[in-house]
């Protein structure tokens, strides 16, 4: 038996579903390009929420206060760093359209601003991020105001301690106490965050909590949560239940796969495909090709096989844990296309003594190089197509680990990597000509 | 304010000898203090495959040596059956190893009297798939594994059940007080926080293995002269066979893979090295034991391994005053008499299988110091099964929390499945910095509280050693988390102490990592780190 081979077209192709590829599809249907994304989707669910640009410098324990100083000082320091090849405003441009599209499917961000927000982990750390969802902006506000504060948790819950967060940060924010309760209906054994987030999204939950969460507040006007206020709504999750409670309430990210990766995630697959984008998630691309008319994508899943076919691509496959970069006993390569890896030059040198070594570890800074188009170079140091961008964490002389830089890595070369796409296709004269 | 402790014996190095030693004295009614400066089997006693020898790995070397390990063998696995797998072993020759070694063996193993069945080489492949198609030989014998922390811990548990006699973790020997050519006292700091402590004895055990040397230094001692050799082992992701599988020829590198719960040891390698300190496996010894290793098992060459470690073996250079030569093959029991001391002993070298031997032999010497008469009796006393080892054994745990059936005791080590309530159990009885303090005989309550050590905690790394936590391809870098969260939640863990203990037990359990980072491994690493130090920012602790 053959299995009939289903063909995709498309102007563009994003091979990818972690944020680099989400936000260059975003970036792609706003300049209304035709495009397809593939990829499993796995690494989003990592996500915390917070969107990251510059956190701490390399090598340094010093947090980073005013990002936009600490990338001009990067762009001196570290030339070859993807964030020091792209303009502070296309950076900027970038995020606010990314959260721009998020806020309209219902996940509302704090705007890029001048300073990071100081945001707060399950471990009662501190952390410094760029954007917030709006259900953990009362956070980082209440703190910096030392606001009386509740951090609540869950019978049941584990890896979420609401004392934990209170003991390791009680000595900066004394306001701040420790109170645990049943979660509604769910009064026996363990509970699972991505249950609580559902469930919250029936409002006769949302009564029961708030009536809970008001016996706990004593003084406080201000309520800590583990990051489970709806899947879907989140937004309108969090609103209903300030409401209810008249209470000022905020999340605190949990461990990974968390809510608020799992809400990206979500959205990003709802929302796109409603906005035109062909969605084949959760495979693997398994050959790219380029001829002379463009570039050919070929894929498997449970049907039988796929092919798109596209004018130009985007490579957004991340690093080891997403399958854009792998790790053999002699070296570093990238799967897809062979493409040259930038790496120490032995297995030896790949990590430093001591795991939290807060210089961080060369092998992050391994990676696939790009020109200033965000063309992969190939073998003999030339672009391995015209039409192949690359964006995200596959590109060398970063550490997104050590630099909190994540999400600002991923949404600022997804734009610019979109920009030189669509420059590629209307220059080329006939490319875009069918959507015209 | 210095702390003073008064013992009958201390005994300075938690290995499995010191463990035994402190059990064997302890059953003779003579009360002894063990210390480790790290914890217990911090040394080669935890760093070694965990094989229990049936003596046939030693026939073509040392007979004296095979016959120790086979009379030691079928002893532990008579009186010590709970930290004892009596998996068989298998001695395999593949195409091109030496046919006259091959032919000599089950000669050599009938001298020392151990039993060695041969096999067809399709008998050996069915009882063990995973074996070569190029096998040319093979044997079975009795080898078996052991777990040397379950028997470490079971020898103190016990000790403290019969007297009271007292185990130390973390408490660094710094000088010896010496008068009238006797050791009159140990004087130690904790090593963690420095506070002072004063040991005083009326004999003194140094059973430091490798650091064996630098102890009787610390005495004066010139008569200990050791070599060191550095031994690396890989932690392969799978069991992949049922029994020991042994290469059929002279000892040398990558030649044993030894199963062990749900995990298999790949070893071992031999270099000699100058510092005791600043071990780790190089890229180097890693690829050969794995090319070595898939000579027998073609599978290691693309499995999946989850550490590399390495510890340093002590080597005994000369024979120094070994008073019962005969008996003792392989280790060194010194009286250093020579050296103008009455009350001080030094004992090392040797195998984990001759331990209980070792041990014997040094509490002979002690209690023939202290003018005690009565014998030793580990030969014939079983060790009792109890709490304090029992969670090092894989499947311990989730049986423990699949009889319980307590919906909510969550487990925490997901990998393992160690529920809250084993967590519990380990802070509150397993040996070590918090075990329950207890008099001696005639001695008044309460002298011993002093031995508790107040204000330190049972740290990650204390409770992953008591128990299988952070042992499971995941490595503890989920669970870690998830223990410290549950030590907060019970108010066991109050300030960022916890935090400091979560970014020890992560850069601890790397340094087994760090060798074998390639493949699946270096999504799993890249993974944790973006949580540790990404999220939690656990590199950056003294900057918040």
């Amino acid at each position: 038996m053959t299995e009939l081979l289903r063909t995709f077209t498309a102007e563009l192709a994003v091979i990818g579903s972690g944020m680099a590829g989400f936000a260059a599809s975003v970036f792609a249907v706003n300049r209304k390009i035709a495009t397809a994304l593939t990829g499993n989707s796995g690494a989003l669910a990592y996500t915390t929420g917070y969107l990251d640009l510059l956190g701490r410098v390399d090598g340094s324990t010093v947090a980073v206060t005013d990002p936009w100083q600490a990338l001009e000082n990067l762009r001196a320091a570290q030339t070859r760093h993807p964030l020091s090849r792209i303009a502070a405003a296309e950076i900027r441009s970038g995020f606010d359209e990314f959260t721009s599209f998020l806020g309209e499917g219902g996940i509302a961000y704090s705007r890029a601003g001048q300073r990071n927000i100081t945001a707060l982990t399950p471990a009662g750390t501190l952390k410094q991020t760029l954007c917030v969802p709006a259900t953990m902006a009362a956070g980082p506000r209440a703190f910096a105001a030392q606001a009386a504060c509740v951090i609540v948790d869950f019978e049941g819950l584990k890896g979420f301690s609401a004392r934990e967060v209170v003991a390791n940060l009680g000595d900066r924010w004394p306001g701040l106490v420790a109170r645990r309760i049943p979660f509604p209906d769910m009064a026996r054994g363990e509970v699972y965050p991505e249950v609580m987030a559902r469930a919250l999204e029936v409002p006769a939950t949302r009564e029961k909590l708030a009536a809970a969460l008001t016996s706990v507040a004593g003084q406080a006007r201000v309520i800590g949560l583990p990051a489970i206020l709806g899947m879907h709504r989140p937004d309108h999750v969090h609103a209903d239940l300030q409401r209810l409670t008249g209470l000022e309430i905020f999340e605190i990210p949990t461990m990974p796969p968390s809510v608020p990766g799992v809400r990206l995630r979500e959205l990003l697959e709802q929302a796109l495909p409603a906005r035109g984008v062909t969605l084949i998630p959760q495979h693997k691309v398994a050959r790219l090709s380029f001829d002379d008319e463009g570039a050919n994508l070929d894929l498997h899943d449970s049907f039988g096989p796929i092919r798109i076919r596209a004018q130009a691509v985007i490579l957004a496959t991340g690093r080891f844990l997403s399958g854009g970069l792998e790790a053999h006993p002699d070296r570093i390569t990238e799967p897809l296309l062979d493409l040259p890896v930038t790496q120490p030059v032995g297995r030896a040198d790949w990590y430093r003594e001591r795991y939290t070594d807060v210089r961080g570890h060369a092998i992050h800074r391994a990676g696939i190089e790009i020109d200033a188009d965000s063309r992969p170079l190939g073998q003999g140091g030339r672009p391995h197509s015209e039409r192949l961008f690359a964006a995200g964490v596959v590109v060398a002389h970063q550490d997104w680990i050590r630099s909190r830089s994540g999400a600002g890595i991923a949404i600022a070369t997804a734009y610019k990597a979109v920009l030189a796409a669509e420059s590629y296709l209307r220059e080329s004269p006939g490319k875009l000509s069918a959507r015209a | 304010m210095t702390t003073t402790l008064e013992t009958e014996v201390l005994i300075i190095g938690g290995g499995v000898t010191g463990a035994g030693v402190m059990r064997d004295l302890a059953l003779r009614g003579i009360h002894c203090v063990l210390i480790d400066k790290v914890d217990l089997c911090a040394g080669a006693s935890g760093g070694n495959h965990g094989l229990l020898h049936s003596g046939a790995r030693y026939v073509s070397t040392d007979v004296d040596a095979a016959i120790e390990c086979r009379q030691e063998n079928e002893r532990l696995k008579r009186l010590a059956p709970q930290c004892i797998e009596a998996t068989g072993g298998l001695f395999v020759g593949v195409e091109g190893d030496d046919v006259g070694f091959a032919e000599n063996f089950p000669g050599l193993c009938r001298r020392a009297a151990i039993s060695c069945d041969e096999l067809t080489v399709a008998e050996a492949r069915r009882l063990e798939p995973q074996l070569s198609d190029r096998l040319v030989k093979a044997y079975r014998v009795p080898d078996a594994t052991v777990d040397p922390f379950h028997l470490a811990l079971a020898n103190v548990d016990h000790a403290r059940l019969t007297n009271g006699s007292i185990y130390r973790s973390h408490t660094e020997l710094l000088r010896f007080d010496i008068a009238d050519s006797e050791v009159r006292a140990a004087v130690c700091r904790d090593s963690r926080t420095h506070a002072p402590l004063v040991i005083r004895a009326r004999q003194f055990v140094n059973a430091g293995g490798a650091w064996a040397m630098n102890i009787a230094r610390l005495a004066g001692c010139r008569d200990v002269d050791l070599l060191y050799a550095k031994g690396t082992l890989l932690v392969n992701h799978d069991r992949m066979t049922r029994h020991v599988v042994n290469r059929l020829r002279p000892p040398g590198d990558g030649d044993i893979l030894v199963p062990g719960g749900t995990v298999s040891l790949l070893g071992t390698t031999s270099t000699r090295v100058e510092n005791l300190d600043q071990i780790a496996p190089t890229i180097e010894e890693v690829d050969r034991i794995v090319r070595e290793g898939a000579a027998m098992i073609p599978a290691l060459a693309g499995a999946r391994y989850t550490r590399a470690f390495s510890r340093v073996r002590p080597l005994l250079q000369g024979a120094g005053n070994t008073s019962d030569r005969a008996a003792s093959r392989g280790f060194a029991l010194m009286d250093h008499a020579s050296q103008g001391l009455a009350n001080f002993c030094t004992v090392t070298g040797g195998k984990l299988t001759t331990f209980r031997l070792m041990a014997e032999k040094a509490a002979d010497l002690v209690a023939a110091r202290l003018g005690k008469q009565q014998p030793g009796t580990t030969a014939t006393v079983p060790l009792p099964i109890g709490d304090a080892g029992r969670w090092t054994e894989p499947g311990a745990a989730p049986r423990h929390w699949y009889k319980l059936n307590n919906p909510a005791d969550m487990i925490l080590c997901e990998c393992e499945m160690v529920p809250q309530s084993a967590v519990n159990q380990i802070v509150a009885t397993a040996p070590g910095e918090a075990a329950p303090a207890m008099s001696p005989p005639g001695r008044p309550k309460g002298e011993f509280r002093s031995a508790q050590h107040a204000g330190c905690l049972m740290s990650l790394e204390a409770i992953s050693l008591r128990s299988r936590i952070g042992k499971g391809p995941c490595q503890g870098s989920f669970c870690g988390i998830r223990v410290a969260s549950y030590l907060y939640d019970t108010g066991y863990y109050s300030d960022a102490a916890g935090l400091a203990y979560m970014r020890d037990f992560f850069d601890e359990r790397f340094k087994g990592q760090r060798g074998v980072i390639w493949g699946a491994q270096a999504a799993q690493m890249e993974l944790a780190e973006a949580l540790h130090c990404g999220l939690l920012g656990l590199d950056a602790l003294e900057a918040d």
